[in-house]
């Protein structure tokens, strides 16, 4: 008897990972929810069958999406996180004793609910008492929000379904706004490689250069994500990811990691050819 | 008949998948042969889609003169509505427009109606050669918006043309305003005269609650309900209600003049099923309709500046009531025209709303609609103000100008013309239409004088971007006059 769980990556490609038994299935308001625990992977989390996190793969994407800002801005209090139920970002992020406050803005409460009993991993730091989670719309939280943050970290599901509204031009304008005057906006940018993600991907680039006077994109290798070649985006009102690296500065803190150095902080910002011709193809074109 | 007529059931839905199953070999049109004669529309529109595009044909009754399942269909449909008789069209709402004024008005009889009716009216009257009597919509100067008719007005008009076949009546606008219905009919009845009502905007009406009076249910004679809006039918179909007072057979004859004889059965079916759906589970749907709308309203006020209006423009008259379902807002004070934030939204925000004119845009909140792309509308016009905004100058806010009508539209049509350039043609009179589309309002209808302001308006419209149609010339550079009749 075999279980297995896959994943269309396209309309041809599957992954298939093997499963020793489904620990959690449940729908929520917005979307199905399923924790399943498998020999290779762990546990891992997929929300309407797509896969969010494994427990072995995970630290790659939290730490690329968390410590590559956090060592370029110089003085970061005050955090939001709009997405994140799995708690992966939040527990990157509290490993920073000078963030004075975060707040998660997550849709699905099921989600933080589901992942605190069965992904302890991830979920395991948001009682920490700098967290402050609000369950509504990331679009509707940001709307009111002026002036307020270091640093945003879009940690967001795919451009469709309930994460669709945090790929628009909407969105990002308000994160601008939302923003210090030296703030930072890190985003999860899907994959350049497969035809529709690439699409997706540029969609999002094309926005964020429309909003942010500095955006730069870079890249992270996550096996369980399609094609395994995974992107995301600095955008920025004043420091430059490579410029601005504070090199010293963040070794200095002594966080250990398992994926992330200021080494590789500098090289994942050079993207394969086809990858800077995708991207720039968009930053110039007016429409 | 299987079962007894009731609201669950669809007799056109039901006999098209009777119909499939029984696998008829086609020797009839449609010529694509579901579909297979034509595999790049089928590719497109699906297998199931083309298979139900068929002609009339005896399980399936024709609607030229429906005697089984359109006709049950009817029935139900007059049921659900609290109408005499309910038909369906399949010409868009303009076609039961058309059948309204058709069936009550012949060559020079006169209909009173607001100037801010839709095209489809006018068209109507250059078809069957009738007359215009025009009440003057009252106007809210700072919104830039035409309101309802108020009673007073109407009275007057009759009084002066007590010789009017009917009174005709936009309920509710496209902004949502709706008139006092209810002391129209009775009015338009008590001088022996027929109400139509435009109910383009308003198919909630009679499902929802706490929403204003439908024309059935405030007893006006005909009303033209555009399914395809709220109602969720396909776009294209539209349904024609009658009052016991409007005989069904001449009506039928009416629309039977214009009417295609090639029915389409996806817009059949899709009014069928809408229906149902409608009378099943309306009240809810349109609650969340209610909900969602506003809660996107007091979000946009929030905002600052814009201002979506509601239930306290009513004045007891003019705007008699509000269709809350409608979210309109006020621009104006944003420093931007309706047009500028409707092509905004579009253009950099990939937002499409319904309409934006000089002051105001509408978004069309619906049964389709979800709380997440509302929070992406709300969340793209804050973003709008906050990078677009403007100090509050130069927009000329007034939409509404006095016709003159001078001769009916259809003598206009039909007279000899000649074209003149836009700025010449002061004091002729025009025989063409000019529309600002949306809202497909007319600037100008045959037979009317083109004064000084409407030429100035014409041309601040095209600046700011408005689509312009109507004349002969597409650019709007030139306009037909009647040649006989020189200032």
């Amino acid at each position: 008897m075999e279980f297995w769980f896959s994943e269309k990556h396209t309309p041809n490609v599957k992954m298939s990972i093997r499963v020793d038994r489904q620990l959690y299935s449940g729908q929520s308001e917005f979307q199905r929810i399923d924790v399943f625990e498998s020999p290779e992977f762990g546990r891992f989390l997929t929300l309407d069958g797509y896969m969010m996190l494994t427990e072995k793969d995970e630290f790659i994407y939290h730490e690329m999406i968390t410590h590559v800002p956090m060592a370029v801005h110089p003085c970061v209090k005050n955090v939001l996180v709009i997405g994140a139920g799995d708690g992966g970002v939040i527990r990157e992020l509290v490993r920073y004793k000078d963030i004075e406050n975060i707040d998660m803005v997550e849709i699905d409460e099921q989600v933080v609910e589901v992942c605190k009993k069965y992904l302890p991993q991830t979920a395991g730091w948001l009682d920490d008492e700098r967290v402050h989670i609000h369950y509504e719309d990331g679009l509707r939280f940001i709307r009111a929000c002026h002036d307020r943050y270091d640093l945003i970290i879009v940690d967001s599901t795919d451009p469709f379904g309930p994460g669709e509204g945090l790929f628009t031009r909407e969105f990002y304008g308000n994160c601008y706004k939302a923003l210090k005057d030296d703030g930072i906006m890190v985003n999860q940018h899907e994959s350049p490689f497969y035809p529709e993600d690439a699409v997706a991907c540029q969609r999002a680039h094309k926005r964020i250069v429309e909003s942010f006077p500095i955006s730069r994109v870079y890249q992270a290798h996550i096996p369980t994500y399609p094609s395994g070649h995974w992107l995301f985006g600095f955008a920025s009102k004043k420091y430059h990811p490579l410029k601005d690296l504070r090199e010293a500065e963040w070794n200095q803190r002594g966080i250990p990691c398992r994926y992330y150095t200021t080494t590789l902080h500098k090289g994942a910002f050079y993207l394969p050819a086809y990858v800077e011709e995708l991207l720039a193809n968009v930053e110039l074109t007016p429409d | 008949m299987k079962e007894k007529l009731s609201q669950e059931r669809a007799p056109i839905y039901e006999a098209l998948e009777e119909f499939r199953k029984m696998r008829v070999v086609p020797f009839d049109v449609p010529g694509h042969k579901r579909g297979r004669g034509n595999p790049e529309l089928t590719a497109l529109l699906g297998e199931r889609c083309v298979g139900m595009d068929v002609n009339s044909m005896k399980p399936l009754d024709n609607l030229c003169h429906p005697i089984s399942v359109i006709r049950d269909a009817e029935i139900l449909a007059a049921q659900a509505f609290g109408a005499a008789h309910a038909f369906l069209m399949v010409g868009g709402t303009t076609s039961a427009v058309q059948a309204m004024v058709l069936s009550v008005a012949k060559r020079g009889e006169k209909i009173i109606l607001p100037r801010n009716v839709h095209r489809s009216v006018m068209c109507a009257m250059v078809l069957c050669g009738a007359v215009p009597v025009y009440v003057n919509p009252e106007c809210n100067d700072d919104l830039g918006i035409p309101l309802g008719m108020s009673v007073a007005q109407v009275e007057k008009a009759i009084r002066e043309n007590p010789d009017a076949k009917a009174i005709f009546v936009n309920n509710p606008t496209y902004y949502g305003i709706c008139s006092d219905l209810r002391s129209i009919v009775k009015l338009a009845h008590k001088y022996g005269m027929y109400c139509l009502v435009d109910e383009a905007h308003g198919t909630h009406f009679y499902f929802g609650e706490g929403l204003p009076v439908s024309a059935m249910a405030a007893g006006a004679d005909m009303a033209a309900v555009s399914m395809h809006k709220s109602g969720g039918s396909l776009t294209q179909s539209s349904i024609l209600l009658t009052g016991p007072t409007m005989p069904e057979g001449y009506v039928r004859q009416i629309i039977n003049l214009t009417q295609t004889t090639s029915a389409s059965y996806l817009l059949l079916s899709s009014l069928d099923i809408s229906r149902r759906n409608l009378a099943l589970r309306g009240k809810e749907a349109f609650a969340q309709v209610v909900r969602m709308a506003e809660y996107a309203r007091e979000e946009i006020n929030n905002i600052g500046g814009y201002y979506a209006y509601s239930r306290e423009l009513c004045n007891g008259d003019s705007v008699y009531d509000f269709d809350v379902t409608k979210l309109s807002v006020n621009t104006l004070p944003v420093g931007l025209a309706g047009i500028e934030v409707y092509d905004l939204l579009r253009d950099e925000y990939d937002i499409q709303i319904e309409f934006g004119d000089l002051g105001n845009i509408l978004a069309y909140i619906s049964i389709g609609d979800r709380p997440r792309d509302i929070e992406r509308l709300v969340s793209a016009m804050a973003e709008v103000r906050r990078r677009f905004a403007r100090a509050r100058v130069s927009l000329m806010s007034q939409e509404y100008i006095e016709p003159e009508v001078a001769v009916s539209p259809q003598d206009a049509f039909y007279a000899d013309k000649v074209s003149l350039k836009l700025e010449e043609a002061e004091g002729w009179i025009c025989s063409e239409f000019v529309m600002c589309y949306p809202p497909g309002i007319p600037i100008l209808a045959p037979g009317e004088r083109i004064t000084r302001p409407i030429i100035d308006y014409i041309l601040y419209a095209k600046e700011k971007g408005c689509s312009m149609t109507g004349p002969e010339d597409a650019n709007i550079e030139r306009l037909n006059v009647i040649k006989a009749c020189e200032q």
